[in-house]
């Protein structure tokens, strides 16, 4: 079974990447874009897939993948689907914080196929954060980069003191409900 | 457009899992779970008085509540309303086509558009052309109707100040530079606010269900969905018929409590029409927008429009187009 495992490979030196898994047609290539355009004091790998898994001829070639992040388009069903599916393959120590949910196009009320409530059970489910952008304008899509990009240098352990572990403090606390 | 005759899915494999419980959601009717049992036979409007109403587009607004308005006052309304449209046109601002005979402005009371008591009755409001034809006994073609009805709308009503009536939802037919002036008219007497009803995606295929649940005698009217692929140079339209026995089979098979329905069942619903569909052309209709629905009851778009086709569930598609209302005055 070809799934991804968070502590498989050996770190590289000062390097970090991310990958991002999300429908075709979607934001991912422009968010990586303008992750690359962040000024950063360490290198970053983007991987942009479909799905999971990831194809398995390519993996000795691949760095240790240090946060997985999944675009979910709340236009479409199928994304939300398409993310349910590779799910599968990530290996359940990534659930650490090593994993978050972007949601896209919450902008648009009355274009929304997917219901809210299936979107709180995954972020629930999977123990993940859930960051709600509209990748779609520019201004957000900077802000999302950049908070991907702190949580990447966390993820990969750049930052003395804290771990991924704390991201549990990004989800939505369903006992103050 | 791609055209599925459908096939009646005999031995189709269905796996619904527990139901969840419905909470509000971003644009999902909040109660919907009784929604069915709420169509009520016994309170249905008499249908000699709302056949005007079926078989026509109606363009669909929210309205904030008005203040200080009076059913008992309609006739006065009427004629300021008359009197406000003949300025508008000395002003050159309308359409003008038989200017000098001017329109005449009717407006009604609809008593039998209400689910209870407790509902403001509904209004409706009919702009007709004096023909030219021969000004003694002059023919009056009817140009533009517009109704303010508000069908159930306990949520709104309950904390609702005095001076203020409550008619949430708004339906249009005819011109929309007359839909303009009246709207500007009652916006400046009645402090009230318009705003174009949009119905999401998923309000359409909870729509689809329900609707394809409603026993319609002698229903030849395919169910019908209409969806737009994004992301493509040039637009492409799917249009996705299926049989009205077949989906109200499909439909029986999933809904577990009759008179109720929950996300899960419509969920459920949807995904068997999407798989049948991928398994035949293998296109992903879950990642386009469902931007029509059509069923033997009513039909509705995405951008707000609704037709009625049967005086028998009028009251119950009324509910849910009040309640989408109220959920955007909100």
């Amino acid at each position: 079974m070809a799934v991804l495992r968070p502590f498989d490979k050996l770190p590289e030196l000062n390097s970090a990447a991310i990958l991002l898994v999300g429908a075709e047609g979607g934001p991912q290539q422009q968010l990586a874009e303008a992750m690359l355009r962040e000024k950063k004091d360490f290198n970053i790998n983007i991987h942009l897939s479909s799905s999971l898994p990831l194809p398995s001829e390519r993996d000795h070639l691949r760095p240790r993948i240090d946060l997985i992040a999944f675009v979910i388009d709340i236009k479409s069903k199928y994304s939300l689907k398409n993310v349910q599916a590779s799910l599968a393959y990530v290996d359940v120590r990534f659930f650490l914080g090593k994993v978050c949910f972007l949601v896209t196009g919450v902008g648009r009320v009355n274009s929304c196929s997917v219901e809210m409530n299936a979107i709180w059970k995954l972020g629930e489910d999977y123990c993940s954060p859930v960051l709600f952008c509209e990748l779609e304008l520019e201004g957000i899509r900077v802000a999302t980069a950049q908070r991907l990009l702190r949580m990447l240098q966390i993820c990969a352990g750049r930052v003395p003191g804290v771990s991924a572990l704390y991201f549990s403090l990004l989800m939505r606390n369903s006992a103050g409900d | 457009m791609l055209l599925l005759n459908h096939t009646p899915m005999a031995g189709f494999e269905l796996t619904p899992s527990q139901p969840a419980h419905l909470e509000p959601g971003v644009g999902a009717p909040s109660h919907c779970s009784a929604e069915p049992a709420r169509y009520p036979d016994k309170e249905n409007a008499d249908p000699q008085k709302v056949a005007f109403l079926l078989h026509k587009q109606w363009t669909l607004y929210s309205v904030s509540p008005l203040y200080k308005f009076s059913s008992a006052d309609l006739k006065d309304y009427a004629r300021m309303l008359g009197v406000f449209i003949a300025a508008e046109k000395q002003k050159g601002l309308a359409v003008d086509m038989n200017g000098e005979l001017g329109v005449r402005v009717a407006m009604s009371g609809l008593p039998e558009l209400r689910s209870s008591e407790q509902d403001p009755a509904a209004v409706l409001v009919q702009l007709s052309l004096r023909s030219s034809v021969s000004p003694k006994n002059s023919e009056e073609k009817l140009i533009w109707s517009g109704w303010f009805c508000c069908v159930a709308g306990d949520d709104l009503l309950e904390d609702l100040p005095e001076n203020f009536t409550c008619l949430p939802l708004f339906l249009v037919n005819g011109a929309e530079s007359y839909t303009a002036i009246v709207g500007s008219w009652f916006q400046k007497t009645f402090d009230c606010c318009f705003r174009r009803l949009a119905i999401s995606p998923l309000n359409l295929t909870w729509m689809a269900a329900m609707w394809t649940g409603c026993k319609v005698e002698n229903n030849k009217a395919a169910m019908e969905l209409l969806f737009s692929v994004p992301h493509l140079p040039q637009p492409l339209n799917i249009s996705y018929a299926i049989h009205p026995e077949d989906a109200k089979a499909l439909w029986d098979t999933v809904q577990k409590t009759p008179g109720e329905i929950t996300q899960e069942e419509v969920d459920v619903f949807m995904e068997c029409l999407y798989s049948h569909f991928h398994r035949h052309f293998k296109i992903h209709l879950s990642a386009t927008k469902l931007v029509e629905v059509s069923t033997g009851i009513a039909s509705a778009h995405c951008d707000g429009i609704i037709k009625f086709l049967q005086s028998q569930y009028l009251i119950g598609v009324l509910m849910l187009l009040t309640e989408l209302a109220i959920s955007q005055i909100q």
